[in-house]
């Protein structure tokens, strides 16, 4: 399963309840505001370096950049852009938390 | 599946989703429904809306049972962690643990989160 999150961490608690409620094996892709969750040197540095201990997470590259945080990815999120985001949901069943 | 995470009169999100369980009800397709969050407060007792201007909706969700829905769940940690019940909701849905929604939730084949 892949799990859509598009809401600030700060702001939502989406990203929580798709971690807890997401199987091991399920993946977290974050886009749009989600994008924020993957920044390093934040106060939630540490909790999403935790999440991607039991999954693998994505940030939308186009939504880093548009929010000037590419260079500043939590190492371990795997970068992807449109056409990954495409393949990925063609791969997966999909849940969207916002 | 239609999951029910946001409190109901905040945002239009819960009464969305109850529309669409009465819309897959009417044509009879085989639905869960799921609470986890801020969507326990959705099904919460004793409603009284009339001073706010917002129609009560929750009644409706009684509703569902005459569509044959019978696959309700609510989240445990939700319900506890917001002081409620089952004793305090308008339906009866079963109560289920974190890992019993991960499990209920690899069994479905497609989501329409609310």
């Amino acid at each position: 399963m892949l799990h859509l999150v598009n809401k600030s961490p700060y702001d939502s608690t989406g990203l929580e309840s798709a971690s807890k409620y997401a199987g091991k094996s399920s993946g977290i892709l974050l886009f749009e505001d989600g994008v924020y969750a993957a920044m390093s040197g934040t106060a939630y540095e540490d909790r999403i370096k935790e999440i991607m201990g039991d999954h693998d997470v994505y940030a939308l590259k186009e939504d880093l950049d548009a929010r000037g945080i590419a260079d500043r990815v939590v190492d371990g999120v795997k970068q992807i852009t449109y056409p990954d985001f495409v393949d990925l949901v063609e791969q997966n069943k999909v849940a969207s938390w916002s | 599946m239609i999951v029910f995470r946001k409190a109901p009169y905040g945002s239009i999100y819960a009464f969305e989703g109850l529309e669409n369980v009465l819309i897959m009800g009417a044509y009879d397709q085989d639905v869960s429904i799921l609470f986890i969050d801020d969507g326990v407060y959705s099904i919460k007792d004793g409603m009284d809306t009339e001073a706010i201007g917002i129609k009560n909706f929750s009644p409706t969700f009684r509703a569902i049972e005459a569509y044959d829905i019978e696959k309700l769940y609510i989240d445990k940690e939700s319900l506890e962690s917001r002081g409620l019940s089952v004793d305090d909701l308008v339906i009866e849905p079963k109560v289920i643990d974190a890992s019993e929604v991960e499990a209920l939730m690899e069994e479905q084949k497609n989501f329409f989160m609310f």
